[in-house]
């Protein structure tokens, strides 16, 4: 169960001792200690900004450190480059898969290390030794087949074989469970847990308590780029790991809102989709939205949940049905009609459809409001920055200045200027596509709280979540979808973990509950 | 199954408007499917066909060289001068040729690399930069006439009746080969690949990014050296003009031959069959006789745009259709 596997020396697998490193005069890290011994899962914990990144791109060589040593079995090490840390068995796993879907499933395996044969690669080598590789995973699929072809988590199994692979003594997993369901975790686990056995090291960054009580032997908790403290799994209560995060006490569990008064129920909606979809995408449906009201859907991986958002956001254009909007139809032909229409979307791939990377953080939350004046209306300069100052403030972004590039930001304080950007435009209608995802525990919460916020002042929200209890917690209603079809609404009372997961259990069948 | 004939399927419709192109300028012309017209159609693409293997993979890479035209015409003057003003024995002026337009290549490659330039931008200067240098070593056009021209050109494997490769035509089929087996047998063919799939994804997987981009470039120049060779033993001369606008022809081959300009996918075959169809347009117009030259551009235009829009809907229909639901 834990850490049983006598190491092979003395000295620890990795030793890390007052590492430091500064981005542009902000302190990343401020001497982490961190202890890796052979044959342990090892979590790294923290809140967003906590420096877990920083120091994972320390040790894999994206970065140089400033100070502190690194030490690999009791050898002083200093990766130059990802190369370089992969010859000294440092792999790992990102929490994006960093593979490359134009290339095969083999090809990607075997990227730069390919078998060869009298001077060429060895394709026939190659592709028997990719099947073998993915065996163990339960993978049994077309290895030259193009990675992009395959789900989200498929992919992430096999960057996780890649590195495996590679031989690696450490292996670093940066939220690798993020895109996957129960079962793949499941599954990720064995393997990690096999791993162990043979003695590898395994840094694991998550951000599912559940999964570190399950998995691991020990945790490193780090805040603000300093060392909180390293436990024993078994050891620390979760209460108190959360308070380690956190730095301050969580309040209790995460209350029901009130449901507010049955005459929300008889408002005329904001907005009605009738027998609203897309073939190929999201089988027709009807949904009317309230103003003041939490709309979660609810689903699995695949379900339609994002489809169906980005047909109500006119991303993809309904190709039957018919969207009304204070009663009156209207046409979705693209984003620039919802825009109009006081509609918003933060998007669930921040890094793709969301955030511009290379604007400020003020640029970036001024964006939708200044798409819907149009541009040739300038938000005066002072203005933008009243705007972006008041946000940063409320919803408590973690940057420096306005001014800093938003990509420097961590993941959680870019969501929430993403969530500005349309808070300035003072939407009507709210879509929010997995608010949480990624996002550590302290930034969930303050998430949820702003979600009530917000219906109490009258927005209608358009939630997108894989977070059962969170949706639980503030949805008024609930549209649960199985294989590209919306086939239940619980509303109100009904709303619960347990009905929900029954309803995207249930068998299949026509005509089903939809009140 | 499926899944390969999807990869391959514009690979295969290109082929197929090679093949039925070939039959209906056959069906028109009765000498027109002839050994002599194939090898005719290689040698006068040669060259376009040796610098478009070098577009595909800079275009293959993510990137794009602007240059090869212009290296051209600099390489063919700079042969004329060595040889005919200079004395040198044309090999020697092959070597020096081959020398110059890979580290010119080399240099841009690094200057995209170090400064994170695009490529667009940097082989547009270098597109001028050559150009200006084979104004300076002279305006004329200069003919050459070292007798080892007259016995390259009468290098040919005959075959059928009246059908003959030339040693440019053999030069490209070479060429052609060497670079399928660089895109698809050795790293440096899958480092390219991913380079054009994700530049960071690929940097992560440990791709050496830098040397990379200065070979692909170099690569590039390289070829577009040989084309110069090859063009200068087919004009027998060296202009500082000559060539201009082959980076548009060689990209449209590329195109044609179903890589994708935005790098990642594709293949050097497609791009060989780009280059005939080009070629293949040409010889029917030559063949009409009434017709202007100039339809040979509009022709070529259309085909482009109609490549464009079904690379395109094919694109679109697999991501509709998919082998898995693709939702994170």
């Amino acid at each position: 169960m834990t850490a049983s596997t006598a190491p092979p020396s003395s000295a620890p697998l990795l030793a890390i001792r007052g590492l430091s490193k500064a981005f542009l005069g902000v302190q990343a890290l401020d001497g982490v200690d961190f202890t890796l011994r052979h044959g342990e899962i090892h979590a790294l914990l923290g809140e967003n900004g906590a420096g877990k990144s920083t120091l994972i791109k320390t040790l894999t060589g994206v970065y140089q450190r400033d100070g502190g040593t690194v030490a690999l079995e009791g050898r002083e090490i200093a990766p130059r480059g990802v190369e370089e840390a992969q010859r000294l068995h440092i792999g790992t796993v990102y929490q994006e898969v960093n593979l490359l879907p134009n290339l095969s499933v083999a090809e990607n395996l075997f990227l730069g290390r390919q078998p060869m044969r009298w001077g060429l690669v060895d394709r026939g080598a190659m592709r028997r030794r990719a099947r073998a590789i993915l065996m163990p995973y339960g993978l049994s699929i077309d290895v030259t087949a193009p990675l992009g072809r395959f789900s989200v988590a498929t992919q992430q199994i096999i960057a996780i074989a890649r590195a495996v692979d590679m031989s690696a003594k450490v292996l670093i997993l940066d939220e690798p469970t993020a895109s996957l369901d129960a079962q793949e975790v499941a599954v990720l686990f064995k393997v990690m847990r096999t791993l162990r056995s043979r003695g590898i090291g395994i840094v694991f960054v998550t951000h599912f308590l559940d999964q570190v009580y399950e998995v691991c032997d020990r945790i490193t908790v780090l805040r603000n780029g300093r060392l909180v403290g390293e436990r024993r799994t078994a050891e620390l209560p979760r209460l108190d790991l959360v308070a380690m995060m956190l730095g301050r006490e969580l309040e209790a569990a995460a209350h029901r809102i009130d449901l507010g008064p049955a005459e929300l129920d008889s408002r005329p909606p904001l907005a009605s989709f009738k027998a609203f979809g897309k073939s190929r995408s999201v089988e027709p449906f009807d949904l009317d939205i309230r103003p003041g009201e939490v709309v979660a859907l609810a689903g699995l991986l695949g379900s339609g949940r994002t489809e169906t958002v980005r047909l109500v956001f006119g991303m993809d254009r309904a190709d039957q049905g018919e969207a009304t909007v204070d009663g009156r139809k209207v046409r979705l032909k693209g984003p620039r009609d919802a825009v109009r229409l006081g509609f918003g979307f933060c998007p669930e791939d921040r890094k793709k459809e969301g955030i511009v990377g290379e604007l400020s953080v003020r640029e970036n939350i001024i964006l939708a409001l200044q798409a819907r004046q149009g541009w040739l209306k300038p938000i005066p300069r002072r203005r933008q920055e009243e705007i972006a100052d008041r946000f940063i403030r409320l919803l408590d972004i973690r940057t420096p200045d306005a001014e800093r590039p938003i990509q420097l930001l961590s993941g959680g304080n870019q969501q929430k200027a993403l969530l500005a950007r349309w808070l300035a435009t003072e939407p009507r209608l709210l879509i929010l596509d997995e608010p949480t995802r990624g996002i550590d525990v302290g930034a969930h919460a303050e998430i949820i709280r702003l979600i009530e916020r917000l219906c109490a002042d009258g927005m209608a929200l358009l939630v997108v979540s894989s977070e059962l209890e969170e949706i639980v917690a503030y949805s008024r209603r609930v549209v649960v979808l199985r294989d590209r079809r919306h086939v239940a609404e619980l509303r109100g009372g009904e709303v619960s973990v347990e009905r929900i997961v029954a309803a995207i259990a249930s068998e299949s069948k026509s005509g089903e509950v939809r009140q | 199954m499926t899944s390969a004939l999807q990869r391959f399927l514009p690979l295969i419709v290109t082929t197929a408007v090679l093949v039925v192109g070939f039959l209906l300028c056959a069906a028109q012309f009765p000498n027109f499917a002839s050994w002599r017209v194939v090898g005719n159609l290689l040698t006068d693409n040669a060259f376009l066909g040796i610098t478009a293997v070098g577009m595909t993979f800079v275009i293959l890479s993510g990137g794009i060289d602007l240059s090869v035209g212009a290296v051209i015409g600099f390489t063919t003057v700079l042969l004329a001068v060595l040889i005919e003003h200079g004395g040198w024995h044309p090999l020697a002026a092959f070597a020096v040729a081959l020398i110059a337009a890979g580290g010119f290549g080399a240099a841009m490659g690094g200057v995209i690399h170090v400064f994170q330039m695009p490529p667009f931008i940097v082989t547009l200067a270098g597109m001028f930069i050559a150009r200006g240098l084979g104004f300076v070593l002279t305006t004329d056009s200069v003919p050459i006439n070292h007798p080892l021209y007259g016995e390259l050109n009468d290098i040919a494997l005959r075959f059928g009746a009246g059908g003959k490769l030339s040693l440019p035509a053999m030069l490209m089929l070479g060429v052609v080969v060497a670079a399928v087996v660089l895109a698809h047998w050795t790293r440096f063919g899958a480092n390219l690949y991913a380079l054009g799939g994700n530049r960071q994804s690929a940097e992560l997987m440990g791709v050496p990014v830098g040397r990379t981009t200065v070979a692909v470039y170099a690569l590039s120049g390289l070829l577009a050296g040989l084309a110069g060779i090859v063009f200068s033993l087919y004009t027998g001369a060296g202009y500082s003009l000559a060539a201009t606008g082959v980076e548009l022809d060689t990209i449209t081959a590329v195109v044609i031959g179903g890589t994708q300009l935005t790098g990642g996918y594709g293949y050097v075959v497609g791009t060989f069959v780009g280059v005939l169809i080009q070629g293949l347009i040409q010889t029917y117009i030559t063949f009409d006789g009434t017709l202007s030259s100039w339809w040979t551009k509009i022709a070529i235009g259309v085909l482009l745009f109609v490549f464009i829009l079904l690379q395109k809907g094919l694109l679109t229909v697999w991501a509709g259709r998919g082998g898995e639901p693709a939702e994170a």
